[in-house]
């Protein structure tokens, strides 16, 4: 049993289930994003943590406590919205006070946790201002200084960043994740961006159709993936639709081209599967001991830091992501190319 | 969330209708007394019937369309003048809109009799007869004193149609092709504004037509004068009316929602008060 | 027909020139709006002779004139406040308490046109029910035996012609509150609720200070609405009340003052009051569009 526990949670709207057999145990201080398309139910399992929806079955425990009925003004978590929500009547400091306010704290402890908070988001001066004063990315580190006041036990974002210039972004990210370690909060954070996704969280929960796919840490999910949703959705990804030759021995074909995975396949021979790989585990040139194919280079796209090359290999497009080095000499379009990775890079799926 | 109860809600609402609904039903209860002992519509039958209905109907109507014509020619080119060349002068013009606020119908007609009772002169010289003097006069102070009354919601509804559409990307797009002013105005930004032409064109209608205090004082056989008129000689007749009137203005404002649907939640008042 | 925007003369003298464009609506706004106000404003300034005068203004306290004015202010300001307050929880009714989406379209298109029948038809309707020989008011007498003209209620007087008012006024207010109480931001009633915070202290703490502003200023308007207002009155009651805009129709059929400056002044004196309620109403819009953008 963890600090966060969602038991079977499941909402119906309507006739179609939004999120359906949720099961998941948070840790004390684990920051845990829930990962998935538009529509695939990680708001709505996020506002049903917080109250503002009631579960249509199932569970939720913090801390030992069964909070599943309890209206959202009795649960102490702490929510951050992607618009902000600050309250425009208020200051800054007003907005950050108001949960204690609410709660009748006394005047002294209100002013010095403000100023605490104030602090800890580095806008110490800005206790005065209006929200319609603040810039996007200042207006959510108040927002995010008005959810931790209240000392939530957890703390819930929902897709705090999408509102925000790029740079502002990244920015922010890390502040959010510093913060949240120094304060060792549960933290729950729903977002549709990998990137984020992997560069802050513990644990992710990566979501489709209101099914949870897989719950792992970044490394993991990234490379280890569970399903053909989470291979595609993280990262880029070269899926290649070969031939079984020998289960056994992990070998395929793929266009009369032989490759080999270092595990047994699970199909039988002559059955069709799909070979996952990620573009950054293949480069040019043959290499002892891996895997090699052949082809035609059909697109080269230079990135910057990556090179994006598309290398046709019979009716199957394969691509690879090169680091850039000044040296390099960009291949062709039209140029025949080689391509090698080794074998643990692949790995099999069945063909649906 | 909780879902708040329902009862507030509902006697409030329900405690409006009724002191909506009242006078309304009375009037029409009252409007199908006429022929003793029966209900029917026999004052409808008499209201039709009297050829100075038709009459001042009539001429409301065209008053009506002509202001609506009026108010065009003048509020939206101007109104897209501003928002493409001149937006500084746009506090200007905002409160020029404004004002017919400050100078209710009653007062304007004051103003207006007072000037152009006389000939109109710069100097020595003569650029109008007394406006007061003539039919034709009277009736374009009526109109311009309607444009004046319907502008407020006629710019509005004209500036809020224009900011909807990016007005200087449009002009620039159809000048690179080649499009003269006119062309501009006529055929790429008009028909942008139908909607919102249609909901001034017909609050202006609804102003208009029901209108009495200009049309008593500039002495014009409109529709509101002759609504009155007939409320101190006759009783059923002017129920009849009413209820007419209020299902005219009740088709020409569900016309203007199902043209404007949900754009926009502007408050659309206006009318002879 | 060719026109360039990006023309040869210097910029300066292009935009010197581009106001020219508004010069039609500049010579209308003069011609029947600032004409014939400034007209009235150096009318209310000369007497019967035509010299100048202060008189007039002097004038403007006789007790039937200050009647006018006293008795023009309270019908507006009790209109203005029950209309207020009323139009607000109709429209938080139909806003906020989770009743049906017919419910809210039926009203808001009823109130469009309740407040456009105002004049002489709503006159006539509220004689009809309220009357002395009214719908209501026998059905009162015969039925319930409560005679309420015996009570002191009378439809041609201040109580009368209020409750007449307050027919397109709420609606006024339905109107303009409704789409402020829908730009209250769902997620500030979340946040307040993750916050610890009751539905009561939302209100309080909350949504009633960012609205407050606008409440106040459509009420404003609503003074101003009523304050201007003269088809009504005048079909109700046929002149007989002693209302500012009553008078300056009188004024206009006959030199009921004998002394047309008199009456002028009476006009500015009216318009003087609108703008002070226009300038309070702009200010408190300029407010509450900063919150609620």
């Amino acid at each position: 049993m963890g600090f966060l526990d969602l038991i079977n949670i499941r909402k119906t709207f309507g006739a179609a289930d939004a999120v359906a057999e949720f099961n998941l145990e948070v840790e004390r201080g684990e920051f845990v994003s829930f990962l998935g398309p538009s529509g695939c139910g990680k708001t709505t399992t996020l506002r049903m943590i917080a109250g503002f929806e009631p579960p249509t079955a199932g569970q939720i425990r913090i801390n030992g406590v069964d909070v599943t009925s309890k209206s959202p003004n009795q649960r102490n978590v702490g929510m951050v919205f992607q618009s902000y929500a600050l309250f425009p009547n208020m200051t800054v400091a007003g907005n950050v006070g108001f949960g204690m306010k609410v709660t009748r704290r006394p005047k002294e402890e209100i002013a010095a946790r403000v100023k605490e908070m104030l602090a800890l988001i580095r806008m110490p001066e800005l206790d005065n201002r209006y929200p319609y004063q603040l810039s996007g990315g200042q207006q959510q580190r108040v927002a995010l200084a008005r959810a931790l006041a209240i000392r939530p036990q957890v703390l819930l974002l929902d897709e705090p960043l999408s509102a925000l210039d790029a740079k502002i972004r990244v920015e922010l990210r890390g502040e959010i994740r510093r913060i949240q370690r120094e304060l060792g909060i549960t933290t729950i954070y729903v977002t549709h961006d990998q990137e984020e996704a992997l560069s802050l969280s513990d644990r992710i929960v990566v979501m489709s159709a209101g099914h949870i796919e897989q719950i792992g840490g970044p490394f993991e999910i990234y490379n280890f993936p569970k399903t053909a949703f989470v291979a595609s959705f993280v990262g880029t990804l070269n899926q290649l639709r070969c031939q079984v030759v020998d289960p056994a021995g992990g070998k395929l074909s793929l266009e009369g081209q032989t490759l080999l995975s270092n595990s047994p396949v699970s199909a039988a021979a002559g059955q069709p599967v799909l070979a996952m790989l990620r573009p950054e585990e293949l480069h040019f040139g043959a290499a002892n001991g891996e895997n090699r194919l052949d082809g035609e280079v059909l697109s080269v796209v230079f990135l910057g830091a990556v090179v994006r090359v598309q290398v046709g290999i019979g009716s199957s497009v394969l691509t690879l992501d090169a680091l850039n080095e000044r040296r390099l000499t960009l291949p062709k379009v039209g140029d025949r190319q080689t391509v090698s990775f080794p074998p643990h890079a692949v790995w099999v799926m069945p063909a649906s | 969330m909780k879902k708040r109860t329902n009862f507030w809600g509902w006697f409030w609402v329900l405690l409006a209708m009724v002191y909506f609904l009242v006078p309304l039903v009375g009037t029409l209860e009252f409007s199908l007394e006429m022929l003793r002992g029966i209900r029917s519509f026999a004052a409808y039958q008499a209201v039709f019937d009297d050829p100075q209905f038709a009459e001042t109907f009539l001429f409301s109507n065209q008053m009506a369309l002509l202001t609506i014509i009026a108010s065009l020619a003048l509020f939206v080119p101007t109104a897209y003048w501003v928002h493409l060349r001149v937006p500084r002068w746009r506090p200007v013009v905002e409160f020029i809109t404004l004002m017919p606020f400050v100078i209710p119908a009653i007062v304007l007609v004051f103003g207006m009799i007072k000037i152009y009772k006389n000939p109109v002169v710069i100097g020595p010289v003569m650029l109008l007869q007394a406006p007061t003097n003539s039919v034709l006069g009277t009736n374009a102070l009526l109109v311009a004193g309607y444009v004046v009354l319907a502008m407020p919601y006629m710019y509005r509804a004209v500036d809020t149609g224009l900011r909807a559409m990016d007005v200087r990307t449009l002009t620039e797009a159809a000048q690179s092709l080649g499009a003269g002013w006119f062309t501009i105005i006529v055929r790429v930004i008009l028909p942008n504004l139908r909607a919102a032409l249609l909901s001034g064109a017909l609050l202006t209608f609804a102003i208009v037509v029901g209108e009495l205090t200009l049309a008593n004082f500039l002495d014009r056989p409109a529709f509101g004068p002759y609504l009155w008129l007939l409320g101190q000689h006759r009783a059923y007749e002017p129920a009849a009316l009413s209820i007419i009137s209020f299902g005219l203005t009740w088709a020409a404002l569900g016309m203007i929602y199902l043209v404007s649907r949900g754009r926009g939640g502007q408050a659309q008042v206006a009318g002879a008060r | 027909m060719a026109v360039s925007t990006a023309g040869s003369p210097s910029v300066s003298r292009r935009l010197s020139l581009a106001w020219l464009g508004l010069l039609p609506f500049f010579l209308f706004a003069f011609a029947f709006l600032i004409a014939p106000a400034a007209s009235l404003l150096i009318g209310s300034f000369r007497d019967s002779q035509g010299a100048l005068t202060f008189q007039n203004f002097l004038d403007l306290s006789t007790p039937s004139i200050r009647n006018a004015y006293w008795l023009s202010i309270r019908v507006s300001a009790v209109t203005a406040v029950v209309g207020g307050v009323f139009g607000f929880l109709l429209a938080y009714a139909v806003t906020q308490a989770g009743l049906p989406v017919w419910v809210r379209t039926g009203l808001i298109t009823f109130c469009g046109v309740a407040s456009n029948f105002a004049g002489v038809p709503l006159a006539f309707a509220f004689i009809r029910v309220l009357g002395r020989a009214g719908v209501i008011s026998q059905m009162l007498k015969n039925d319930a035996g409560v005679d309420i003209y015996q009570l002191g209620f009378n439809l041609y007087s201040f109580e009368g012609l209020s409750l007449t008012y307050l027919y397109f006024q709420f609606p006024l207010m339905v109107l303009i509150m409704a789409p402020a109480l829908d730009g209250l931001k769902r997620e500030w009633r979340e946040a307040s609720a993750n916050l610890g915070a009751t539905s009561l202290q939302y209100w309080r703490l909350i949504a009633l200070p960012i609205l407050m502003p606008s409440i106040l200023g459509t009420m404003i308007l609503l003074f101003g609405n009523a304050f201007g207002a003269y088809a009504t009155a005048f079909a109700l009651t046929g002149g007989s009340l002693n209302l500012v805009t009553i008078q300056i129709g009188a004024q206009m059929r006959g030199d009921v003052l004998h002394n047309p400056g008199l009456g002028y002044a009476l006009a500015l004196g009216m318009v003087v009051i609108m703008g002070v309620a226009l300038g309070l109403y702009i200010w408190l819009q300029r407010i509450s569009e900063r919150w609620l953008r």
